[in-house]
């Protein structure tokens, strides 16, 4: 592919490593794309909290609204993808940061805490919906 | 220096200059976020379900309780801060352009930078003004 040699200004492109098409589908590497998917996600649960701390300034008139959009379905299926992305962000974060100390990288290790943080998040996030349904959080 | 020269890879450009000395910054900042937000996130978990059934004055209330202000101030303050650091590495790594990455880089502060302060104006309020704005 030419145009994947040279750029316009002579110099040549560094080689690219080998994209999603290429890769066998694993766990590490669908632990790895969560994390950020997950990371994305929470930027927008961000701006949800941000906006709901505004409509608690703001009055009733602003707060009501809210809290309708936010307990409609479309809200619950939203915020039970945020519940999951917390857990799982939080467990992937803390998987980093063992790699970070160094520790944690042979490849039976690297699934099974792969495996782990997304089983963990699994469970934390069906058990804090039992929890919100049980003490009528969500209704 | 022969900088210029068109015959020059990046790396052969950049070789012998020395790191920037600053690098390392985002780096840390990103770690010690993570660390702060273990704990602000699962009490964020709990603080979400302990207010949703509350009506508005009762919102109130909770969030004027000065831990629940200061544990929201904290965690708006550390989320927004790992956050910027956080898409900063998903633009670079994604956005090639100049122009589109400067531009996505700034987007990314700006929004990160306005959710915090709105939010923590609004926490403030609330605490020390206790109820709608006027």
């Amino acid at each position: 592919m030419a145009e994947a040699t040279s750029t316009g200004k002579g110099v040549r492109t560094r080689p690219t490593s080998p994209h999603l098409q290429v890769w066998r589908w694993h766990v590490t590497m669908a632990a790895s794309i969560l994390t950020r998917a997950t990371g994305i996600a929470l930027y927008g649960g961000a701006v949800i909290a941000a906006v709901w701390f505004a409509a608690l300034m703001v009055g009733p008139d602003a707060y009501g609204p809210v809290m309708i959009l936010l307990g409609s379905w479309v809200g619950k299926v939203v915020m039970f993808g945020l519940t999951f992305s917390v857990f799982y962000h939080l467990a992937a974060g803390l998987r980093h940061l063992v790699w970070d100390a160094g520790a944690g990288f042979n490849p039976h290790t690297a699934n099974m805490t792969a495996v782990g943080a997304i089983a963990f998040a699994l469970v934390a996030t069906i058990v804090v919906w039992a929890l919100a349904i049980q003490t009528g959080a969500v209704r | 220096m022969s900088g210029d020269s068109q015959f020059r890879t990046a790396l052969g450009r950049a070789r012998g200059l020395g790191s920037a000395h600053h690098g390392v910054s985002a780096f840390i900042v990103e770690r010690s976020t993570s660390v702060a937000l273990v704990p602000l996130c699962l009490w964020a978990v709990y603080a979400a379900i302990k207010v949703a059934p509350l009506g508005y004055e009762s919102a109130v209330l909770m969030l004027r309780q000065p831990v629940n202000a200061i544990m929201s101030l904290l965690l708006v303050g550390v989320s927004f801060l790992h956050m910027r650091v956080g898409l900063r590495v998903v633009i670079e790594d994604y956005v090639h352009t100049p122009a589109g990455k400067i531009a996505a880089l700034m987007a990314n502060s700006a929004l990160c930078w306005l959710g915090w302060a709105v939010a923590t104006f609004s926490i403030l309020w609330v605490a020390f003004v206790g109820g709608p704005v006027h």
